[in-house]
């Protein structure tokens, strides 16, 4: 047991250790961005059309790219253990580090092409971790749902993003003048911005998109942890932070965000309080704290700003923890439902101890990093030139309940009454106390000592956002202000609300109800009508009957041929029988005659035989004209087809049933109407000079260039090369088809019948 | 149709086929033939002896499964568009040796790009006559 455990141990330690180096690696560029020097790379991809891999590190992505690999480290660390008995272990590591490389790809593309390809790579990496236990049918639909959101949402930037480039004349959102005046000027100003939001928007789950989120739950605790509370919900508030240089001066734009910001903000908040569920809480919650970030965001003050830096970082550090903290405590009782846990702290006194820091700082309780981020952000509020009762009234709401929240999660959790457990608590593996602690414990130096550490970063990522709000300072305390009342009366609110909290939850029926009428509502009812549609016309089309499909072609092919012709007038008919040598009369007779008999055939393998004969036949016409090569070709594919015919038809009844009646006239009509088709383009072609300059390349240039005297297989082998690899590579492909349908042997039910037919068939 | 005589003439046809199936690809660059054309007729060999001998007959003169055929083929045309980029030149451009080898010629990258051609035939006729064939 133990022999076994080493290695896995060993193995996530030492993934682990890759972003961690990568931490390291972006660390030690912090004196440089600190300086104001933002490292570029550019590596190009598609010449011409502006797609490149342009890289570029300022403080906003440094930021990033740090909280990326610093709690990338831990959640491998974490994860690794968490998951270290699930045989899928690997694939979650794989797709882990898929969507780190991704994430990183987003935040330090300066290239808009790039930023979407590795935008759409997060979407795709947290469909397969929030799919990670797919036996599960509800886990498959939640992470469907989550990819369909965030993939829509994805595809919707890409056009703003390549509208605004339009306008700005570069794909390098560095380039870019900032201020807007160029996107002011593009005709498809709404457009843009709608499109841009609405990536933004799916991605960091605001309303009325948020509904993604709660239910990507179903992913493993440490993928929540990473991806829907650190990081990738994140990237839509780093997009808006990224573009507010240049959109935050449009009209509308301030405006929408705190709108959608704030509503989401206040509905997380009031949602977070309903759930039981210790994850659920924590995804509600983290909707409002993006909501919040956007929102801040949407104030586009200075302050607002400075505030959201230090808020997204002070959540990434106790939201990750907390989701840590809650994969353990599900891990050690077997439960997340926070009405039956309780007096956890003496069983998990690691785990404890994290929750309690984490809480603190969600909570913004003094000393902790989020009070800090919560006195700014109350500072902004309060000194919005136009709306700082109704923002300051909506943010101390929401803090409320974050503080009754971080009581419910710190405090009832571990200290509360004992819960009614059905197993006996115990702490968890030391893999996973490392994280939550770690990251809890920065929320507390951070508090304590920001200017020795975050500021400086900080600052230049504030800096990148908005250059007013450069010149960051950081203090634990600010004295006696109305700020810091407010941060009182928000905590005592907070704990009085904690004590009705149990009541909130009991009452939330309503909220179920009102649910019916949601967002995700509308997202099944579209699934369901999208699904249906497609069924339906699937069968409508699909009929299953070889006959139908080659008769959907002819049609279609008789139809685009026929028509244009009269239209155009290009049929002139002026051809005559004149010098047609009698060999080819004599030719020619064979060929009809093979075709009546064909149609008279009394069974399938005479029909067949008879139509070898007018394959030969037309096979004799290409020897004759000099088409040697073709007619090699013919005469072997026809004797092949034959075969292949013969094997068939050995399976086959012995009978024909013809058709008759209307079906046989509507044979008989297509089949003399791809006479006309096929004879018409015939006589059209010859009407048309024979000689064209490209044949004349070819005889001209297969010796001297190409070394070959047969022109046809100098074109097959070289001037046209790349296209005999495509067919021979569809030729493989339909072998494999035909493979594929022998092997899944749909005759399955005639096979009764079979026995009766076969021993009559063997004897041909 | 396991005849005395289909028996005797695949015993004296299969050798003859599958020669001139290579005649034909090999000399396929300057007269008539090439790897399409050979490659029907080497198939058209094996497929004669698999309606004397039946299905086991003709997998086993074949060799290898054909889904291998398929694939060698399809590696080889795409290394033979692949092995002028090392030398500097673009994909697909046509490379060729200075001396001459009996029967096969000039060697050059469009030779072992027909060779693919060559094989890819072979593999898909005859997995789909032994998959139909084989169908019981």
């Amino acid at each position: 047991m133990l022999l076994r455990r080493v290695p896995v141990l060993w193995r996530t330690l030492l993934l682990s250790l890759i972003p961690l180096a990568l931490f390291v690696g972006f660390a030690s560029r912090i004196p440089d961005v600190l300086t104001g020097t933002a490292h570029q790379e550019a590596y190009p991809w598609v010449y011409g059309l502006g797609f490149d891999f342009v890289f570029r590190l300022d403080g906003l992505a440094l930021l990033f790219a740090l909280l990326i690999t610093g709690i990338g480290s831990l959640i491998v660390l974490y994860g690794g253990t968490y998951l270290k008995r699930h045989p899928g272990l690997p694939r979650f590591f794989t797709f882990l580090f898929i969507f780190m490389g991704a994430m990183l790809g987003v935040v330090l593309s300066d290239n808009i092409f790039a930023l979407f390809v590795f935008w759409e790579l997060t979407s795709l990496s947290s469909y397969l971790l929030i799919g990670y236990r797919h036996g599960h049918r509800p886990t498959r639909k939640a992470a469907l749902q989550a990819l369909l959101v965030t993939a829509t949402g994805g595809l919707a930037l890409m056009v703003g993003l390549i509208l605004a480039t339009t306008a700005q004349g570069s794909p390098v959102i560095s380039q870019w003048v900032p201020g807007g005046e160029a996107l002011l000027s593009s005709p498809y100003l709404v457009p843009m911005m709608v499109l841009v939001l609405l990536g933004a928007f799916t991605k960091s789950a605001q309303w009325p998109f948020h509904f993604w989120l709660p239910n990507a739950m179903a992913a493993p605790t440490p993928v929540s942890a990473y991806l829907h509370s650190a990081t990738m919900v994140k990237a839509g508030v780093y997009l808006l932070a990224r573009l507010s240089p240049h959109f935050s001066a449009l009209p509308g734009w301030k405006e929408t965000l705190m709108l959608f910001g704030g509503i989401t903000m206040l509905l997380g908040a009031l949602w977070a309080l309903l759930q039981t569920d210790l994850k659920k809480v924590l995804a509600y919650t983290t909707i409002s704290a993006l909501g919040l970030l956007v929102l801040a965001l949407g104030m586009g003050t200075p302050l607002a700003v400075q505030g959201a830096m230090v808020f997204l970082v002070a959540h990434a550090c106790y939201k990750g923890a907390l989701f840590m903290v809650a994969g353990n405590v599900d891990h050690g009782t077997g439960s997340r439902d926070v009405d039956r846990l309780g007096w956890l702290f003496r069983a998990m006194p690691w785990t404890g101890t994290a929750a309690v820091l984490a809480a603190f700082s969600m909570a913004g309780f003094p000393l902790f990093l989020g009070f800090i981020g919560k006195e700014l952000l109350y500072e902004a509020t309060l000194h919005h030139p136009l709306a700082a009762i109704l923002l300051t009234a909506a943010l101390f709401a929401t803090s409320v309940a974050f503080v009754a929240l971080a009581v419910l999660l710190g405090g009832k959790v571990f200290f509360g009454p004992s819960g009614r457990l059905a197993v006996t608590p115990h702490e968890s593996y030391p893999g996973m106390r490392v994280g939550p602690l770690v990251l809890a414990v920065i929320g507390l130096v951070a508090g304590i000592v920001p200017a020795l550490t975050v500021q400086g970063l900080l600052g230049k990522a504030a800096e990148a956002v908005m250059p007013a709000a450069s010149g960051m300072e950081l203090h634990l305390w600010h004295g006696f202000t109305p700020v810091l009342g407010l941060s009182l009366v928000t905590l005592v609110a907070g704990f009085v609300l904690f004590r009705f909290a149990p009541r909130i939850r009991r009452s939330r029926g309503w909220a179920l109800k009102a649910g019916r009428f949601g967002p995700e509502a509308l997202y099944d009812d579209a699934w369901e009508g999208i699904t249906t549609f497609s069924t339906r016309f699937s069968a409508f089309i699909q009929s299953g009957h070889l006959r139908y499909y080659i008769m959907t072609i002819l049609v279609t092919l008789f139809v685009l041929v026929l028509v244009p012709i009269p239209y155009y007038k290009l049929f002139h008919p002026h051809h005559t029988f004149a010098g047609v040598d009698p060999y080819e009369w004599l030719l020619m007779l064979v060929v009809a005659a093979a075709v009546v008999a064909t149609i008279a055939a009394p069974d399938r393998l005479m029909a067949i035989a008879i139509l070898g004969v007018v394959g030969y036949g037309v096979a004799l016409f290409f020897a004759i004209y000099g088409g040697t090569d073709m007619a090699m070709t013919q005469f072997l594919v026809e004797t092949l087809t034959l075969i292949v015919f013969v094997y068939v038809l050995w399976k086959l009844p012995n009978y024909i049933t013809f058709t008759a009646g209307g079906a046989r006239t509507r044979d008989i009509l297509i089949a003399a109407t791809g006479g006309v088709v096929m004879t018409t383009i015939i006589l059209l072609v010859t009407d048309y000079p024979l000689v064209s300059e490209l044949k004349l390349y070819y005889a001209e240039n297969s010796y001297l260039l190409a070394k070959g005297r047969n022109v046809v297989n100098v074109i097959l082998v070289d001037f046209r090369a790349l296209d005999t690899l495509g067919e021979i590579t569809v030729l493989s492909i339909a072998g494999l088809g035909v493979l594929a349908l022998a092997k899944l042997k749909l005759g399955k039910a005639p096979a009764k019948a079979r026995p009766v037919v076969e021993p009559k068939a063997r004897k041909r | 149709m396991n005849t005395m005589i289909l028996r005797v003439a695949v015993q004296v046809l299969f050798p003859l086929l599958l020669v001139a199936s290579l005649l034909s690809l090999f000399r396929g660059h300057n007269e008539p033939g090439g790897g399409f054309i050979g490659g029907l007729v080497a198939a058209s060999a094996f497929i004669l002896v698999t309606l004397s001998g039946g299905v086991e007959e003709g997998q086993r003169r074949l060799g290898f499964d054909p889904l291998k055929f398929i694939g060698a083929g399809l590696t080889m045309a795409f290394i033979a568009a692949l092995i002028p980029v090392p030398f500097g030149y673009t994909f697909f451009e046509a490379l060729w040796a200075d001396f001459y080898i009996p029967i096969i010629g000039k060697p050059g990258t469009p030779v072992l790009f027909d060779l693919g051609v060559y094989f890819v035939v072979i593999g898909v006729v005859c997995k789909i006559v032994f998959s139909i064939a084989n169908d019981d």
